[in-house]
C-alpha cells in the first residue's frame, strides 16, 4: 500500500485542446510545487483534484490518493482538504462552528466542544470558539481555516496560492504552520502559487507549467 | 429529481401562457363548441373591426405603451448618465425598493387624487394663485390621449428600469469608462452615455421589452387614470369578456389576439427604433462633440424624477388623508376634521382580505422559491447556466400581453373544472411570480463565491449539506428580497385574481380596483394603502430579518 | 350529429321544478342550515356592503346559513359566470348562488334557462309583499314569473346642492335649459352602467309625449322614429355636460365626490334615500336635496335570483326570504343604513312591525313618498339594449 497523492497522466482540455499536463507522485509528508504564470491553469488542476472541475473541461487520467483511486468519487468523498488564498470561512457561523462543520459525526456535543477548544488552542486561538470571524484578524483567520481543515481528517492537502494575501512575515509564520503539520500529519501536499518563496520553504520537487494552448 | 426541475419550472411559467393563447385562440376563430358554436369563422374578427371605438382603442393602447415606455427609459438613462456615484443618486437609489413595491392600482389612485381638477394640487394653489373657488370643469384624469394613464406608468415603471439599470452597471464597470472619458474631456452625461450606455442597454433591453408589454395591456392602471369614450383596448377585452351577450365573447377572444399582435408589432417598431439609436448613437460618439447641454439636461432628469418619486409618495400620503377624512371639499386643503369611521367600516373587511391576500402570495411565493432554487442548485451543479434563449423564455409570460392569454385561460380551468377556488389563482399567480423571483435571486446567486462549496465538500460536506448549511443561509438576504419581490408582485395582480379567481377570491387589488367605480375615495384611501403596506411590509422584513439574526456576523453585512 | 345532440340539450329547458320545493319551507330549512350561499352583488357601495354584511349575520343566527358577498363591479360578469357554467358542464354546484340583479340581466338569464324556481311567490314572506302597489311581478315589464324575489324599490330622482343650484327642474327640457346657463355642472354615469341607461330611459320617457310605445318591444320599424326625440336632446345636452361629454362617471356613487367638491350642482340617483345616507357619510354636504320631475320619475323593483345550477338554492331562498321580512326591509329603508324603498305593504304588517317604519327618520334630502309622487314604468328592456348601444356608438367611441 503506497501512501501519498498520486496524478498519473493527467491532462485538462478545453474545447478539446490540451490546456495542462501532469504526471507525478507525492509522496506523504512531501510538497510539490506548482508554478507558472496566471491564467495556465494551476487552479483548474486542483479543481479536476477536489471533483469540482467545471463542464467547459475535460479531465482525462487519475487521481490516486493512498493507493485508492479517488477520479470518479464524488468532491466530498475524496477525503482532499484544500486552501485558498481568502480564507473562506463560513460568514454566518461562529468560528467553533466553523470547525465543527467539517468534523466527522459522532461524539457527544461536550467531546466535540472540546475537540474544537482543543484544535484552537494547539494555534494560539484558545477562547475563540464563539466569536464572529469577522472579527478576527488575517493571521487568525489563516489559523482557523487551516484548524477547520485539518479537524475534517483529510489525507491530502491542496494549497491554491493559500499565502498570498497575507503581509510578509505574516506569511513566513503560517506558511511554516502548514508545512510542520502537513509533516507530521504524514500528508502529502500540491501546492500552487506564482511566489518563488513559497516554493523555496516548501523543499520540494517543482513543477513548471508552461501554457501548452498558447505555443 | 433535481433534474426534471428546470423544465418542471418552465411548465409552471409557460404552460398557463401557451394554454392561455390556445383558449384564446379558438373562440377568436369563431370556435366554442361548449356553446354548439364550430369554427373556423372570420366572424369574430368582423365583429371586431365594426367596433366604432377600435381604431381609437387600438391608436391608445399603442401610444400610451410607447410614450410611457420612452419617457420612463429616459428618465432612468438621463438621470443615471448625469447623476450616478453622486449623493443625489444614492438618495434616489435608497427610495427605490419602496416605490417599486407600491402596486399599480395604489399608485394610481393617488396620482389621481393629486392631479384631478380637485386634487391636492388644484387644492394647494387654490383660490390664492388660480382664482378657482370650485374645480376647474379641465379633462384631466381620464383625459382621451391617455395623458394620466402614460404619467400613472411613468411614475411605476421609472423605479423598475432604474433598478434594472444599476444592476446592469455592476456588470459594466462604468467608473474606468468615465473617467477615461472625463478625462478626454468630456462631460459627465456625455461621457456616460458615450461609453455606458451601449453596454447597459444591451443588459436591461429584455426588462424595457416588458414595460412596453405591460404599458400597453395593463387594465387596472387604464380603469383608473385612462380615458373610457373609448378605453384602451385591453379593458374593452375585459369588458367584452364579461358580457352577457356571448358572442361579445369571441369578439373579446378576436380583440386579445389583436392586442398580441398590436404588442408584437410595437416591439419590432422598438427594436427598429433601437437600430436607428444606434446608427444616430455611432455618429454623435464619431463626431467627438463634448456635451454643451449636459447642465440644462442633468437637472431637468433629476427634477423629472424626483416629481415621479414624489407624485407616488404625495399619492399615498392622499390615500391616507382621504381615509381618516370627515367632510372635504373643495378647495380645502385639509379635510374639516379627521374621523376614524372609514376606517371602523372597512378596516376588518381589509383586514381579513389582507390574510387572502397573504395567502395566495404566500404560497405562490414559497413554490416560486422553492423551483427557483432547485433551478439554481441544478444549474450550480451541472455547471451549466442559463442561455440567452433561457434568458427569453423567462421573460416570456411577461413579454405576452396578460389580456391575451388570461381569459383563454379561464375557459380552459373553467372546461377541466378547476375554476373555483383559490388554488387556480396562486397557479395564476406562479406565472408572473416565478420570473421576477427568478431575475431578482439570480444574479446574487451566481455571484456567490463556489469557492465556499468547494471548501465545504473537501470537508466532506454532501452537496444538501452545502446548499442547506452554507449556500442558503449566506443568502439569506438575497432570498429574503426575492421573496419581497415576489409577494409584492402577487400582491398586484389584479387581472389573474379576478378573471381565474371567478370573484371568489378577492385580495386587497381586487377589492380597491372594485371601489374605483364607485368613486368612494375614503374607501378607496383604505384599500389603497392596505394594499401598499401589504407589499412594503415584506420589503422591510427583508431587511430587518438577516439584520437580526446576523447581528453578530459582521462578514454578512458589508 | 353530435353536435345537434349537443345544442339540442344545451337549449332545452334544464329544470321543470324547483328542487328543493319551496313550498315544504321546513324542508328548506333544514336543508339550508350549514350551507354557504355565495351572494354577487355589486360591491362599490360601501354602504350596501355593509348591509350585505349584517343580512350575513342575521341568516347565520337564525338559520345557520353562511352568507359570503363576492363584490362585482357589474351584474353582467355574474350572469356570463353563470353561463361559461353551463357551457362547461358544471350544472350542480356552480360559483354563485343568488345575484342581485334586474333588468335586461334578468331578462337574458331568464331566456337561457339560466334561473332556479319559481320559487319568489311560494316564499313565506311574500304574504306582506305589496303585490298591487308596487312593480314586483314584472321587471323591465318581463314578467318575473316567480324566478327573482324582490327586495328594494329604486326610484329615479335628481340630486342637487342647493348652495349652488337653488331651485329644482320640472321636466327633461328644462334640465337642458339649466344645462346651457351653467355648463359642466351636470352628468351621467357612462352607459352601459345601470344608472347611466336609466338616465337615457328617463329622458327618452319624460320627452315623449306619449311614452306607452316603450311597453311593448322595440321593432325595426318604429325605434328610430321613436328614438330621434332622444339622439336630439342628447346632442343638445352633451356640450354643456361635465367636461362636455368627453368623460362620464363610472357609477352613480362616483358622482358624490364631484358634488362634494363643488364639480357638480346636479347628479342623479336610483335611490330616494341615498343622498341623505351619504350627507351621514361625509361624502355629500348637508346642503344636498333631491327632486323628481312634474310627470313622475322611473322606479323599479331591485331582485335577487338563484342560477339554476346553484349548489345551496336552500340557503339561498331562506336568505331571499329574509330579505323581504320587516326586519330586513325596515332596516334597508333607514337612511342611516340604506335608504332604500320597501317592497312590502304596510297594511299587511303587523302594527309594531310598522311601527318600526314610522319610526324611521327619512334624512334631510329624501323625499316622502307622497312627494315622490307617481311611478312612470320601465320600458321593455329591448329598447334600452338598442339606446345603450347606439350611446356606446355615438358618444362613447366619439373620440
Amino acid at each position: 500500500m503506497n501512501k501519498g497523492l498520486i496524478l498519473r497522466n493527467l491532462c485538462i482540455l478545453r474545447a478539446g485542446i490540451p490546456l495542462i499536463e501532469v504526471d507525478h507522485a507525492i509522496a506523504a509528508g512531501e510538497v510539490l510545487t506548482v508554478m507558472g504564470p496566471s491564467g495556465v491553469g494551476k487552479s483548474t488542476l486542483l479543481a479536476y483534484i477536489t471533483g469540482t472541475l467545471a463542464p467547459t473541461f475535460t479531465g482525462m487520467g487519475q487521481v490516486l490518493l493512498d493507493g485508492v483511486d479517488i477520479t470518479t468519487k464524488p468532491p466530498h468523498a475524496r477525503r482532499i482538504g484544500i486552501l485558498f488564498q481568502d480564507d473562506l470561512l463560513f460568514p454566518h457561523m461562529s468560528v467553533g462552528a466553523n470547525l465543527a462543520f467539517g468534523m466527522p459525526p459522532g461524539g457527544g456535543k461536550a467531546a466535540r466542544r472540546a475537540q474544537v477548544e482543543d484544535a484552537l488552542g494547539d494555534v494560539g486561538l484558545t477562547g475563540f470558539a464563539d466569536r464572529d470571524p469577522a472579527t478576527l484578524s488575517g493571521g487568525q483567520k489563516a489559523r482557523v481555516a487551516l484548524v477547520r481543515m485539518l479537524l475534517s481528517n483529510p489525507c491530502a492537502l491542496l494549497l491554491d496560492e493559500a499565502f498570498s494575501r497575507l503581509d510578509a512575515d505574516l506569511r513566513a509564520q503560517v506558511r511554516d504552520l502548514v508545512f510542520q503539520t502537513a509533516k507530521e500529519r504524514a500528508l502529502p501536499v500540491l501546492m500552487v502559487t506564482h511566489d518563488i518563496e513559497d516554493a523555496q520553504a516548501a523543499g520540494g520537487a517543482v513543477i513548471e507549467l508552461e501554457s501548452l494552448s498558447k505555443g | 429529481m433535481l433534474r426534471f426541475l428546470p423544465a418542471l419550472t418552465l411548465l409552471a411559467m409557460l404552460g398557463p401562457v401557451v394554454a392561455g393563447l390556445w383558449g384564446t385562440a379558438l373562440p377568436a376563430f369563431g370556435h366554442l363548441p361548449a356553446a354548439g358554436l364550430a369554427g373556423p369563422s372570420l366572424d369574430p374578427f368582423r365583429s371586431l373591426f365594426g367596433w366604432a371605438g377600435l381604431s381609437a382603442a387600438v391608436r391608445l393602447s399603442v401610444m400610451t405603451g410607447l410614450i410611457a415606455t420612452s419617457v420612463s427609459l429616459a428618465i432612468v438613462v438621463f438621470i443615471t448618465a448625469g447623476w450616478s456615484g453622486t449623493r443625489s443618486f444614492s438618495v434616489l437609489e435608497r427610495m427605490l425598493s419602496p416605490l417599486l413595491s407600491v402596486p399599480h392600482a395604489a399608485a394610481a389612485f393617488g396620482l389621481a387624487f393629486l392631479i384631478a381638477p380637485s386634487g391636492w394640487v388644484a387644492r394647494l394653489l387654490s383660490p390664492a394663485l388660480t382664482g378657482w373657488d370650485r374645480p376647474p370643469d379641465l379633462l384631466i384624469v381620464q383625459d382621451p390621449l391617455g395623458l394620466a394613464m402614460i404619467a400613472g406608468l411613468v411614475v411605476k415603471e421609472v423605479p423598475f428600469l432604474m433598478l434594472m439599470t444599476i444592476a446592469a452597471m455592476g456588470q459594466a464597470q462604468p467608473r474606468r469608462s468615465l473617467l477615461v472619458a472625463q478625462a478626454l474631456g468630456y462631460g459627465r452625461l456625455t461621457g456616460w452615455l458615450k461609453t455606458v450606455f451601449p453596454r447597459v442597454y444591451t443588459q436591461i433591453r429584455l426588462p424595457v421589452y416588458v414595460v412596453i408589454a405591460y404599458s400597453m395591456s395593463i387594465v387596472d392602471v387604464a380603469v383608473i387614470l385612462g380615458p373610457s369614450t373609448p378605453p384602451t383596448l385591453s379593458v374593452q377585452i375585459v369588458k367584452w369578456m364579461s358580457d352577457p351577450d356571448l358572442s361579445m365573447r369571441l369578439t373579446g377572444a378576436a380583440a386579445a389576439l389583436l392586442q398580441l399582435a398590436l404588442v408584437i408589432g410595437a416591439l419590432g417598431l422598438w427594436w427598429c427604433g433601437e437600430r436607428i439609436v444606434a446608427r444616430l448613437g455611432h455618429r454623435w460618439i464619431m463626431s467627438g462633440g463634448r456635451g454643451k447641454f449636459d447642465a440644462p439636461i442633468r437637472a431637468f432628469s433629476l427634477g423629472l424624477g424626483s416629481i415621479s418619486a414624489f407624485a407616488i409618495l404625495f399619492g399615498l400620503a392622499g390615500l391616507a388623508v382621504w381615509s381618516f377624512a370627515a367632510f372635504w371639499s373643495f378647495p380645502n386643503v385639509l379635510p374639516d376634521s379627521f374621523t376614524l369611521r372609514t376606517w371602523g367600516r372597512h378596516g376588518p373587511d381589509a383586514v381579513a382580505t389582507l390574510g387572502e391576500t397573504f395567502l395566495v402570495a404566500g404560497i405562490a411565493v414559497l413554490l416560486a422559491l422553492a423551483l427557483v432554487l432547485g433551478c439554481l442548485e441544478a444549474e450550480h451543479r451541472s455547471g451549466r447556466g442559463l442561455t440567452r434563449r433561457g434568458l427569453w423564455l423567462l421573460y416570456l409570460p411577461l413579454l405576452v400581453p396578460q389580456t391575451a392569454f388570461l381569459p383563454g385561460l379561464q375557459t380552459l380551468l373553467l372546461n377541466l373544472g378547476a375554476d373555483v377556488g383559490r388554488l387556480p389563482v396562486i397557479f395564476a399567480h406562479l406565472v408572473f411570480v416565478l420570473p421576477y423571483v427568478f431575475l431578482s435571486l439570480g444574479d446574487p446567486w451566481r455571484s456567490w463565491d463556489t469557492r465556499y462549496a468547494t471548501v465545504a465538500s473537501a470537508l466532506g460536506a454532501r452537496p444538501w449539506k452545502v446548499f442547506w448549511q452554507v449556500r442558503l443561509p449566506m443568502l439569506l438576504r438575497p432570498i429574503l428580497t426575492a421573496m419581497a419581490v415576489g409577494i409584492a408582485v402577487s400582491v398586484g395582480q389584479y387581472l389573474a385574481t379576478l378573471l381565474i379567481g371567478g370573484g371568489r377570491v378577492s385580495t386587497l387589488t381586487t377589492e380597491a380596483v372594485a371601489l374605483a367605480s364607485g368613486g368612494d375615495r375614503r374607501a378607496i384611501g383604505v384599500y389603497g394603502l392596505m394594499q401598499t403596506l401589504a407589499a412594503l411590509v415584506p420589503f422591510t422584513l427583508a431587511l430587518i430579518i438577516p439584520t437580526i439574526l446576523w447581528r453578530n456576523r459582521r462578514g454578512l453585512h458589508e | 350529429m353530435k353536435h345537434l345532440a349537443l345544442i339540442a340539450a344545451l337549449i332545452a329547458p334544464t329544470f321543470a321544478l324547483a328542487n328543493p320545493d319551496p313550498s315544504d319551507w321546513d324542508a328548506v330549512t333544514a336543508e339550508a342550515n350549514g350551507q354557504t350561499v355565495y351572494w354577487n352583488a355589486w360591491g362599490g357601495s360601501t354602504t350596501t356592503n355593509d348591509f350585505l354584511a349584517w343580512v350575513g349575520d342575521r341568516v347565520l343566527e337564525d338559520y345557520g346559513v353562511v352568507l359570503e358577498h363576492v363584490k362585482l363591479t357589474d351584474t353582467a360578469d355574474a350572469v356570463t359566470r353563470v353561463l361559461s357554467e353551463k357551457q362547461a358542464g358544471e350544472d350542480d354546484d356552480g360559483a354563485i348562488d343568488m345575484i342581485w340583479i334586474n333588468g335586461s340581466n334578468f331578462a337574458a338569464m331568464k331566456d337561457a334557462d339560466l334561473l332556479f324556481g319559481p320559487y319568489a311567490e311560494q316564499l313565506p314572506n311574500w304574504a306582506v309583499v305589496d303585490v298591487e302597489g308596487k312593480t314586483v311581478q314584472t321587471d323591465f315589464t318581463v314578467p318575473v314569473e316567480g324566478y327573482e324575489s324582490p327586495w328594494a324599490m329604486a326610484q329615479v330622482v335628481f340630486v342637487q346642492n342647493t348652495a349652488t343650484m337653488p331651485d329644482a327642474l320640472g321636466s327633461m327640457d328644462a334640465l337642458l335649459e339649466w344645462a346651457k346657463v351653467n355648463p359642466g355642472r351636470f352628468s351621467y354615469p357612462q352607459p352601459p352602467d345601470f344608472l347611466g341607461t336609466t338616465f337615457l330611459k328617463q329622458a327618452l320617457v319624460d320627452i315623449l309625449d306619449d311614452p306607452s310605445v316603450l311597453q311593448t318591444p322595440a321593432t325595426d320599424e318604429n325605434y328610430n322614429e321613436v328614438t330621434a326625440p332622444l339622439w336630439a336632446y342628447l346632442d343638445a345636452l352633451t356640450p354643456h355636460l361635465w367636461r362636455m361629454g368627453r368623460a362620464y362617471p363610472a357609477t352613480g356613487t362616483a358622482m358624490f365626490p364631484l358634488i362634494a367638491d363643488g364639480e357638480l350642482d346636479l347628479s342623479i340617483s336610483f335611490s330616494p334615500g341615498a343622498a341623505s345616507t351619504a350627507i351621514t357619510n361625509f361624502e355629500l354636504p348637508d346642503t344636498v336635496r333631491t327632486f323628481v320631475l312634474d310627470k313622475g320619475t322611473i322606479g323599479n323593483a331591485s331582485f335577487v335570483a338563484i342560477p339554476y345550477n346553484s349548489g345551496s338554492a336552500a340557503g339561498a331562498m331562506v336568505v331571499a326570504n329574509f330579505l323581504m321580512s320587516p326586519e330586513a326591509q325596515a332596516r334597508a329603508q333607514d337612511p342611516n343604513i340604506l335608504g332604500y324603498g320597501t317592497v312590502l305593504n304596510m297594511d299587511a304588517l303587523s302594527t309594531d312591525e310598522r311601527a318600526a317604519f314610522d319610526a324611521l327618520e327619512l334624512g334631510i334630502a329624501t323625499l316622502s313618498p307622497a312627494e315622490l309622487g307617481s311611478v312612470q314604468a320601465e320600458p321593455h328592456p329591448s329598447w334600452m339594449t338598442r339606446i345603450a348601444d347606439d350611446w356606446a356608438e355615438r358618444y362613447g367611441t366619439g373620440q
